[in-house]
């Protein structure tokens, strides 16, 4: 038999076809007669925004795991269906349309960005896919097929910036990143620096390839700002607190973050660069309850390069329990049946405390906390229980408007 | 009178920074008509080269300004060996093949060391101006942009090196019958262009954030400039950083930043409609 270059290729393209498809027929085969309740995922695990993917991917699956360990649900297993976003719009758009029609999947866990969420909101709408969202944002979400369970501006910024205009002073300088997260953060900055009493000097807005801030520095120098409110995003907007540091500014005028340290700043900063920079979350890795270390420890143990434990990953282990006791009460995994029971005001003690379901916007309660930048770690100054969603609660009521699927945008 | 300095001071940043970053490119362009997609990986290299370099106990300034361009030069000769090489005249092919390289090192980079890399802290400080504070590092920038012009003229206009490059630039056929070896002046150019850019990588990696995505920030304005600049490649490129760098840090000073980009390009597509050739075309005929 000749050796050929074309039967080379044939051959090998064949072995890399059956290795690659071996693992999915393995694992279909596996589960036997109880067939599976499948969750799907979709999380960037690739491309800019995966430092904030990967960790919630661990945490979902470590939810799953928890829940698969203790019997499943209604006696069945739960399985994952994960796809990797790769932090592109696009890719949301495609995998959505693929777990609701081919996956078929009975839950939706996922979108990061609120770009994202808007790309895959209507589809599972329209396919009649249940869906968590479980990240901070802007808030005004309002959609009974969706359930956001992360804080919302009037969870955190409104504990951010009073507490840090006590510390400096009245009059704030905002710099926040040019897209619709970074300019509706700033409206509410503003709004809650105008509640207390302040005065807002000036606000900047950078786009996300911004990577020189000199004359942002020497601005809010020539503006002698007592404090400065930042939402700056990403790895290029990192380059301002280097620069600021660098400045020789660091300390003189403190720092306030909505963004700061959601993603892992301040391990990848100089302590000097990130000392004292005050921060507003549902969630720290550092918080010191029994929940809280053992979710860290479990996430660490089965993943020991995982990026900083924030807010998204507590946050997303929360989401999938809360929906697992959505599917305990209800008794049933129908869609309607589960949104019912969910509404019912289901609660999950979780790594950040007691978190449960609002029934009128589909938000969460759940605790907020205030801490500082202390030696690259964060430390736990203040935390506030039970803070209610009163800025989505102010514009949506899907008792009232149970159709209601829309985005509202929060007039201030 | 003391925020006017602070402002001339911004500008001489922009513009030293500006001039760094596209120096490389402007040799590799210059030199071989290659556009290396790849420039911004270059950078990211650089960078990474310095942080992970000092992180491991090297002095900054051992790892700034000899670790990342020797290591991201070494980088540049297997790449021009393995690849560029096939290239020379090929543009297109060229564009899609530096593209494609440029995914795989980001790819290769983010396996490696993960998404995010912890910096460096800025070495120097800060001083004031009245009452206004700046960094020492940006007279280190400006310090350095000038050395490396100085540098390159020197070689390229007083050294035997230099005639061999600037006639093989010129014509690289008359240049092969009089005995030179093209192929083996491109494969240094290209190294001594992917070392530059290494050298401004490791500069920016204490200003910046570093990620392996980082380079995606300054592709898009170093080619700007190389086009900008025009055929000669060390006045057209000073010069169209200096426009360039100018106007977006007067134009942020003044505005804000979101304009200070906005009139940088808008002001780059007037240069180009009105000298095609880019600036050297039309003022610094000839010159390097």
């Amino acid at each position: 038999m000749p050796f050929s270059r074309r039967r080379f290729l044939r051959h090998s393209a064949l072995a890399t076809t059956t290795l690659i498809a071996a693992p999915a027929v393995f694992r279909s085969g596996a589960f036997g007669a109880e067939k599976p309740i499948v969750v799907g995922s979709l999380h960037d695990q690739s491309g800019p925004i995966a430092a904030s993917g990967t960790p919630m991917v661990y945490a979902l699956q470590l939810a799953v795991d928890e829940i698969n360990a203790g019997g499943g649900l209604l006696g069945r297993p739960l399985k994952v269906i994960h796809y990797d976003t790769q932090s592109n719009i696009q890719m949301y758009s495609q995998f959505a349309q693929q777990l609701a029609v081919k996956d078929k999947v009975d839950v939706v866990h996922g979108g990061i960005t609120s770009a994202s969420r808007e790309a895959v909101r209507p589809t599972f709408d329209r396919f009649k896919v249940l869906y968590f969202y479980n990240v901070l944002y802007e808030g005004g979400v309002c959609d009974r097929n969706t359930f956001c369970t992360g804080t919302t501006p009037a969870q955190t910024v409104e504990k951010l910036v009073p507490s840090a205009m006590k510390k400096a002073g009245k009059k704030a300088y905002i710099i926040a990143a040019d897209y619709n997260y970074g300019q509706i953060t700033a409206k509410w900055m503003t709004k809650y620096v105008k509640d207390n009493g302040g005065e807002v000097l000036s606000t900047d807005f950078f786009p996300l390839d911004v990577t020189n801030f000199g004359t942002t520095i020497s601005k809010i120098q020539a503006a002698k700002p007592d404090l400065i409110l930042s939402a700056l995003v990403g790895g290029n907007h990192t380059a301002f607190y280097r620069q600021w540091t660098s400045a020789g500014m660091k300390g003189k005028i403190p720092i306030a973050s909505t963004t700061f340290g959601l993603v892992n700043e301040p391990t990848t900063l100089d302590a000097a660069e990130s000392d004292s920079i005050l921060g507003a979350y549902g969630y720290f890795e550092e918080l010191a309850t029994p929940a809280s270390k053992s979710f860290v420890e479990k996430i660490k143990k089965a993943h020991p390069d995982s990026p900083y434990v924030s807010e998204l990953a507590a946050c997303t282990y929360e989401g999938a329990m809360l929906w697992a006791e959505g599917v305990k009460k209800a008794a049933s995994i129908d869609r309607m049946k589960v949104i019912e029971a969910l509404e019912s005001g289901i609660a999950f003690d979780g790594p950040s405390g007691k978190v449960s379901l609002d029934k009128p916007t589909h938000h969460t309660t759940r605790n907020a906390f205030l801490a500082e930048v202390k030696d690259r770690k964060w430390s736990v100054l203040e935390s506030y229980s039970d803070v209610k969603p009163a800025d989505t609660a102010s514009v949506c009521d899907l008792v009232k408007n149970p159709t209601d699927t829309k985005q509202y945008i929060i007039n201030l | 009178m003391a925020i006017y300095l602070i402002v001339a001071l911004d500008v001489l940043n922009g513009i030293s920074s500006l001039f760094l970053l596209c120096l490389g490119l402007a040799i590799i362009f210059g030199m071989m008509k290659i556009i290396n997609l790849a420039h911004g990986e270059f950078i990211m290299l650089g960078a990474y080269a310095t942080v992970i370099s000092a992180n491991a106990g090297v002095n900054i300034w051992i790892a700034m300004l000899i670790v990342a361009p020797l290591f991201v030069g070494l980088v540049g000769l297997v790449i021009e060996r393995c690849l560029i090489r096939f290239l020379y005249g090929r543009l297109v092919d060229s564009m899609l093949a530096t593209w494609g390289l440029s995914l795989l090192i980001i790819g290769i980079i983010t396996t490696i060391y993960g998404n995010t890399q912890q910096g460096v802290p800025t070495p120097l400080g800060g001083f004031s101006i009245g009452s206004y504070q700046s960094s020492y590092y940006t007279l280190f920038l400006a310090g350095i942009a000038i050395g490396m012009m100085v540098l390159v003229y020197g070689v390229m206009r007083y050294t035997r090196l230099g005639l061999i490059a600037r006639a093989t630039m010129q014509n690289p056929a008359m240049a092969a019958t009089l005995g030179v070896n093209p192929t083996r002046v491109y494969m240094s150019t290209f190294v001594v262009g992917a070392a530059v850019t290494g050298l401004a990588g490791g500069l920016v990696a204490p200003v910046s954030g570093i990620t392996p995505g980082m380079g995606g920030a300054y592709v898009a304005k170093a080619f700007m400039t190389v086009v900008g600049g025009g055929a000669a490649m060390l006045s057209g490129t000073m010069s169209a950083a200096s426009l360039f760098g100018a106007v977006n840090q007067v134009g942020a000073y003044f505005t804000t930043p979101v304009y200070g980009e906005v009139l940088v390009f808008t002001t780059a597509i007037v240069l180009i409609r009105l000298l095609p050739q880019g600036i050297s075309g039309r003022f610094f005929k000839g010159n390097l």
